[in-house]
């Protein structure tokens, strides 16, 4: 091993921040290839709340499963990825607790980079586990009226949801030690505010001071926004409200984010 | 601040706390350079957060330092760019494999496509993991997380490297082969500054070893200026009747502060050689003292401790 060793080796030109923030998502990427099963945890609930609300209550709900799951399939792919987020936080959590931020933050590299990095990773874990609930949606006999553009455009609010809400998270597991504290604490927060909204159930028969929150919950606004979208009713208004919520979260939380990293 | 040319790092009056816990309370070092420099002390001594502020990982909130010539609160990024760290856990990426982790680090420092390839293959073959280099790190033994560990931080030839408890948790074979890479590195003219638990370690390796207690460097120099003051073994002697425990640790402290084992069978006392330990032994059983068991071993941190500061190392959790 001796020559290797001895051989000095000086440092390359610079790279630039664009070139350290594509080194992350390639270890996004990566992650995929080696960890696929992690794509089983983000699909597994979801795949099992669609197709308990589809059969066992869809029904009662809406006279039949089928006119059931045209009224929760959109609903339920916001609560993916919003579910998602959580995961994001849990593994920069585990990131931490294993010192890798260390040599990430030893490095003479853009320090934002690490987290454009986990970024990718989430975006695409949005959109693989929001295409295989879309997928099953299909095969089950759901039907987006307002055909491929519409749903592209929904996407496409799916990821600015997943990308507000993925603040939250990331500033939970940068001041949370455990990672299944991030979880713990995640889904605390999330099962309420996913329940309390319109994604099972029309609010209409709720009492009015729930109604009241179900009515503001960012996640019944995107969930009107997908409907509308997916169905082809979407108005200007419904998109505006329903964007809210993400672009508040990044503005307020991106800064505390970055601060935190900074004073790791 | 200003810094000789010769000196690899210098800290002047570094403080860090951590609530009312001051975890490092002013430490001044001069590390030259190409030296490997041992900072040895008990855990919670404050030896990782002096690591990590000279690594740029924390900053500190009193006193100043320069690693290389560059300030360290000044310019944090000219300091990354000399320095590499490898710290108490793995700090790599377990899902990805060996190779995919150096390939990585070795496109943050700005090597492109190919060149990246080659600096990943050339640190495999030089640490003994061209094998291994496609398999995912969570199968690796310590050992070979630790070689991983330690390739990660010289993709960039690094001025100075920042180790910390390098061989902790490790057996006897891979703390060998440890070493061995650490003399190979200091040896290609790399700075190393390692912390220890082991009087062993900063022995076998150092030039230099600071001892640090509670935030506060106790004592400098070489292993042997330390030996001097402490003794450079422990002569350890179990008497057959254990009520002559008390004649013989009268006879013993004559030559240093005596320390009971827990059972309280054995006695310990800081020798200065062989020839002197044999003295001993010999006044000791000439004195009456029937001797059972005796040994000479390497004073451990406890007993350097002992014999610095008159006291065991205390616990603490910083």
């Amino acid at each position: 091993m001796t020559d290797a060793l001895l051989k000095r080796v000086e440092r390359p030109a610079k790279p630039s921040a664009l070139s350290n923030a594509m080194v992350f998502g390639w270890r996004a990427v990566l992650k995929f290839k080696h960890v696929p099963e992690q794509l089983f945890d983000l699909v597994m609930t979801p795949i099992m709340f669609t197709l308990l609300f589809t059969f066992v209550f869809g029904g009662a709900l809406a006279g039949t499963p089928g006119s059931y799951l045209q009224f929760f399939l959109p609903g339920i792919l916001v609560q993916t990825v919003v579910f998602n987020a959580v995961y994001s936080g849990m593994g920069l959590s585990t990131d931490f607790s294993k010192g890798l931020f260390d040599r990430f933050r030893s490095l003479p590299i853009w320090s934002l980079a690490p987290f454009t990095g986990l970024m990718v990773g989430d975006l695409m874990r949005h959109l693989i586990a929001g295409g295989i609930i879309l997928g099953i949606g299909l095969i089950l006999g759901y039907r987006p009226e307002a055909g491929v553009m519409g749903v592209v455009l929904a996407f496409a609010m799916l990821l600015a949801m997943g990308f507000g809400f993925g603040w939250v998270f990331l500033v939970l597991g940068m001041m949370v030690r455990t990672p299944t504290t991030v979880m713990t604490l995640g889904f605390t927060i999330l099962f309420p505010v996913t329940f309390a909204s319109n994604i099972m159930v029309d609010p209409a028969t709720m009492p009015d001071w729930l109604r009241g929150f179900v009515e503001v919950n960012p996640v019944s606004l995107m969930t009107t926004a997908l409907r509308g979208l997916m169905d082809g009713t979407a108005t200007a208004g419904m998109l505006a409200v329903a964007l809210i919520a993400p672009v508040l979260l990044t503005v307020l939380l991106a800064p505390v984010t970055l601060m935190l990293y900074r004073r790791k | 601040m200003s810094q000789p040319p010769d000196l690899a790092i210098s800290t002047r009056g570094l403080t860090r706390s951590f609530g009312p816990v001051k975890a490092v309370a002013g430490i001044d070092l001069d590390v030259p350079k190409g030296m490997i420099f041992a900072v040895l002390g008990p855990n919670g001594a404050g030896k990782t957060t002096l690591l990590r502020m000279l690594a740029t990982l924390l900053p500190p909130d009193g006193g100043s330092a320069s690693v290389m010539g560059h300030d360290l609160r000044a310019d944090p990024d000219a300091v990354r760019g000399v320095i590499a760290m490898t710290g108490q856990f793995a700090s790599l990426d377990e899902d990805l494999t060996g190779r995919e982790n150096l390939v990585m680090l070795s496109r943050l420092w700005g090597f492109a496509g190919r060149a990246a390839r080659d600096r990943a293959t050339d640190l495999l073959a030089a640490f003994d993991l061209a094998d291994a280099g496609n398999r995912q790190v969570n199968t690796y033994s310590g050992g070979m997380r630790r070689r991983l560990d330690i390739a990660a931080s010289l993709i960039v030839t690094p001025g100075v490297l920042f180790l910390d408890e390098p061989t902790t948790g490790l057996d006897p074979t891979a703390r060998q082969s440890v070493w061995r890479l650490i003399r190979q590195l200091a040896a290609s003219g790399v700075t190393i500054l390692l912390t220890t638990q082991y009087l062993e370690e900063a022995d076998q390796l150092a030039a230099r070893i600071a001892v640090i207690d509670k935030g506060r460097k106790i004592a400098e120099g070489t292993s042997r200026q330390l030996k001097a003051q402490t003794g450079s073994g422990v002569l350890h002697v179990t008497p057959s009747d254990p009520g002559q425990l008390e004649a013989a640790e009268a006879m013993l402290a004559t030559t240093g502060p005596v320390q009971r084992s827990a059972e309280g069978a054995t006695l310990s006392v800081p020798v200065q050689d062989a020839a002197s330990a044999h003295d001993l032994l010999a006044r000791l059983i000439a004195s009456g003292v029937e001797v059972a068991d005796f040994s000479m071993g390497q004073p451990s941190l406890e007993e350097v401790f002992f014999a610095l500061t008159g006291a065991p190392p205390e616990e603490e959790t910083a």
